[in-house]
């Protein structure tokens, strides 16, 4: 790959922003938010970050913010990913590959569905106190 | 031991946000002989009573985090240290904020691989709040310097995916620039 410079990122932005004019970027009302803790990155929280911003992109949505936080205390289901769309329960999901990754673009986000078999409780009290 | 130097250097910067750093810097060097970082914060720092247990096992500040009350970032890094004829300097002064530096010997077996440092800068550029991290990474013969700051500047908001896919592809080419020299 050739080293890119801040200039050449500023016109990279420009044609994507050109391509996606035709949405509304502003209206942000959706947020994922994957768990890099050191547990979640032991268990591959880095692809599934990955495969998030890509299939965002690649669907061009632009009303979903991606965030990292730290470990969200569900260590044995990582990666962990918590999704937060309006008008649905905010959900965290555990053991996130990269397959799973898309699906929660693609059917939680665009199709508003839940997933089968990755929904996690909250951490147990004892370990919130 | 984490399994690569990225883990630690995710571990101290994380550490460096949730202490309320504004700034943090991240200085990388990568060379034949030795592999070392430097992780310093503006945040609040620690007295000398919280900076002996902070190398403790499973220590955490009460309320630091929301839900867990046990952490090990610094003393992984003492481990691996250790295990690898590393050092490590910490030092703090409350109010003014803490610098953690660490050099291990690039030629023991047992020294972690650095990682994929572009992915891992990302990541820590996407924690909620404004603060700055710059990353100043060195090998050799050769260098960049890159910071959140700057990245905003040319891009917007690094919490939308089609943003963050232009940063990764920049770090990465930055990255790969001097690794391929």
């Amino acid at each position: 790959m050739a080293k890119l410079t801040l200039d050449d990122l500023r016109k990279l932005r420009e044609e994507k922003q050109k391509a996606m004019e035709k949405r509304d970027p502003s209206n942000k009302d959706a947020q994922v938010i994957v768990g890099m803790g050191t547990c979640g990155i032991a268990a591959g929280a880095k692809e599934t970050f990955n495969a998030i911003i890509d299939e965002l992109d690649a669907k061009g949505i632009t009303h979903v913010l991606v965030r990292q936080t730290g470990c969200m205390g569900l260590c044995h289901s990582e990666p962990t990913v918590e999704v937060v769309v309006p008008h649905m329960p905010v959900v965290i999901y555990g053991n996130v590959n990269i397959e799973t990754a898309k699906q929660i673009v693609t059917d939680h986000i665009i199709n508003k569905k839940l997933i089968d078999n990755h929904i996690c409780d909250k951490p147990a009290m004892d370990i919130v106190r | 031991m984490h399994a690569s130097i990225c883990d630690t250097l995710s571990d101290l910067v994380q550490n460096a946000l949730e202490a309320g750093a504004t700034r943090v810097e991240l200085d990388v060097y990568t060379g034949p002989d030795k592999v070392s970082a430097r992780v310093t914060d503006n945040g609040k720092g620690m007295d000398e009573a919280t900076l002996k247990q902070a190398v403790e096992p499973f220590y955490s500040e009460a309320g630091k985090h929301d839900h867990r009350r046990v952490g090990l970032g610094l003393p992984l890094l003492y481990q691996t240290a250790q295990a690898v004829n590393g050092t490590v300097d910490l030092r703090s002064t409350p109010g003014q904020g803490t610098t953690v530096a660490f050099a291990l010997d690039a030629k023991h077996l047992d020294t972690p691989p650095l990682g994929d440092l572009a992915a891992t800068v990302l990541g820590l550029m996407t924690f909620r709040g404004d603060y700055d991290l710059v990353l100043t990474r060195k090998t050799p013969t050769a260098g960049y310097s890159v910071s959140r700051r700057e990245l905003t500047d040319a891009l917007g908001d690094l919490s939308e995916a089609s943003n963050l896919v232009l940063a990764r592809d920049f770090l990465e080419s930055q990255e790969s620039s001097i690794t391929e020299e």
